[in-house]
């Protein structure tokens, strides 16, 4: 069995709301005792629909939100940021690239030092070093040293996701979170920045948590498969398990709500509306 | 069948600082009624500025141009603007991809919906109330006297955008224009969505307009297909033939990128694409 880079024990997260002069505080379990595995090179796919704490999770692998209680393992270590500070090395280990691309960059900020930030942050590197490094990654992404001195509004949207990838990688993390990368991008812009993502999966053997609701694209990407529903692990396997033979019913539900793009679901549909017309 | 909407030869240039920029060039499109029609494309191939040039949605800085465009027997471009409000939000309307971007923050979503019913169809208050509850119940939004009161920030985005979609179906319009209506949802939400705008299509016997990047929804919903690239239409037929045999390289290639479609271990761009086409053209001659 090969190398295990994240490993979740029983993990929860509460958040307490309300609490003013006429409500009474209440306690909201997020995540509800999760735990899972994932191997170095491998995807783990986080699949649920909005508010079931798919995103939550991902805040607490990427150190950015402490657990209630659980143990968090990354590279066998356990972490819990709630009592230990966070050394600039374990920030190097995991990474995440959000959702929305237009939110996630500065606005002010000019790539090159985007991606020289972080380098300036969690490493002693001197200035040209860093320019170097960001140069070869702007490559690496698929985009060029000319856009070293740009802002990032002169970027389209699957560009712009192309920087947050890199910004990512410039600490050349063992573990990237991927909070719903392609959503907010075109299918065929989609397309690009998955194939650029299995590129480096392969390139770097890295290791991905993929935050989604889209079923294809989770085909498409994963290894694992992990389905959530209100802080709950419903459903969790290899992907062809999950696929193939889905056992709880949001699974199913989740199924049923993909669009089919085959012929015969659209000659069924086609069909289905002339009866009722 | 009579057409809804036809527009023949439509172009709209924007004035930018390095000349002008044409995002629309020359297109024809007809909706019938009880016709739900799509437009796909890539971000940037002028779907959005053709349905906002119908509108009358555009910045002063964009020309319109077209041989014709009538909606509903109506010249919509020899029309004062004043006549045109009058139609549109009336007897077009619209929905747009971020349902919470598109309402207003300081009111609450009743005074929103009651604000259309004020305007176009002069009800008086306690009947604007009364078809306020009625629309949240057609698009299924539970207990419709207390959500009317709610602001758009405590809504979740599929409530939001059932509340545009009540907006939008407030004074029965003839026409319906979607645009992307779902990208910003969950499929779960995007399956109930959808369901819901084919639904009150069929109710209603409106026209629908689609416009859309995802081939999906275009397989769930439409009737008649329409792809756009860089501004021009790529093919136009109807949804099963399409899908079954479509004509234009580039429709291929959108079907392609679809992530269930794809084979072997990378997806297929549209870029890749449409440079194996350029060679095999070169090739060939």
């Amino acid at each position: 069995m090969s190398e295990i880079v994240l490993e979740g024990r029983n993990i929860v997260r509460e958040y307490h709301v309300g609490g003013s002069l006429f409500g009474k505080a209440k306690t909201v379990q997020a995540v509800k005792g999760v735990n899972f595995t994932v191997e170095k090179g491998k995807t783990l796919a986080i699949v649920g629909e909005s508010g079931c704490g798919k995103s939550t999770l991902g805040r607490i692998l990427t150190l950015i939100d402490p657990q209630t209680s659980g143990e968090l393992l990354i590279d066998g270590k356990p972490i819990n940021i709630a009592k230990d500070k966070v050394t600039t090395e374990m920030r190097r280990k995991v990474q995440i690239i959000f959702q929305n691309p237009y939110g996630s960059l500065n606005p002010r900020q000019k790539i090159g030092e985007v991606l020289g930030e972080p380098l300036l942050l969690n490493t002693n590197k001197t200035a040209a070093e860093r320019r170097e490094l960001a140069m070869q990654m702007l490559v690496k992404v698929g985009l060029g040293p000319e856009h070293y001195n740009r802002y990032p509004h002169m970027f389209s949207g699957g560009q712009r996701q192309r920087i947050a990838i890199a910004r990512a990688l410039m600490l050349s993390p063992s573990l990237l979170v991927l909070d719903e990368p392609v959503s907010a991008l075109d299918l065929s812009v989609q397309a690009q920045v998955l194939n650029l993502l299995a590129d480096l999966q392969d390139e770097f053997n890295l290791t991905y948590v993929f935050i989604s609701h889209d079923l294809s694209v989770v085909r498409y990407i994963a290894d694992d498969v992990m389905v959530m529903y209100y802080g709950e692990v419903v459903e969790y396997g290899t992907r062809d398990e999950v696929f193939s033979n889905p056992q709880h019913s949001y699974t199913k539900t989740l199924f049923a709500a993909t669009p089919k793009s085959d012929v015969e679901s659209i000659r069924a549909r086609i069909a289905k509306k002339k009866a009722a017309a | 069948m009579a057409k809804l909407l036809e527009i023949k030869n439509l172009s709209v240039g924007f004035d930018t600082s390095s000349g002008m920029f044409m995002a629309v060039q020359g297109i024809d499109l007809s909706v019938e009624a009880r016709e739900v029609l799509a437009i796909v494309g890539e971000s940037g191939s002028g779907k959005s500025v053709a349905m906002l040039a119908v509108m009358g949605l555009l910045p002063k800085s964009a020309t319109v141009t077209a041989d014709s465009m009538t909606f509903d027997g109506h010249d919509m471009l020899k029309m004062t603007s004043k006549r045109r409000r009058e139609i549109i939000g009336r007897d077009v309307a619209m929905i747009f991809q971020e349902p919470m971007a598109s309402l207003n923050p300081c009111f609450t979503v009743g005074f929103q919906l009651e604000e259309v019913l004020r305007v176009h169809m002069k009800l008086d208050k306690k009947a604007r109330r009364a078809r306020a509850i009625e629309l949240f119940k057609q698009v299924g939004i539970p207990t419709p006297e207390e959500r009317l009161k709610s602001y758009p920030h405590q809504m979740s985005g599929g409530q939001c955008q059932r509340v545009m979609i009540a907006i939008a179906i407030a004074c029965n319009p003839k026409l319906l224009i979607a645009d992307e209506p779902t990208t910003a949802l969950d499929v779960t939400i995007q399956k109930q969505i959808l369901d819901l705008l084919v639904g009150l299509q069929a109710k209603h016997g409106m026209g629908l307009i689609m416009i859309t990047h995802d081939m999906g929804v275009v397989a769930e919903t439409a009737d008649r297909v329409i792809v756009q690239y860089k501004g021009t239409k790529m093919e136009e037929a109807d949804v099963l033939t399409l899908f079954e045999a479509p004509k234009s390289p580039y429709t291929r290639a959108l079907l392609s990128a679809l992530p269930e479609n794809a084979t072997g271990d990378r997806l297929s761009t549209v870029a890749d694409f449409m440079k194996n086409e350029a060679a095999n053209a070169g090739a060939a001659s």
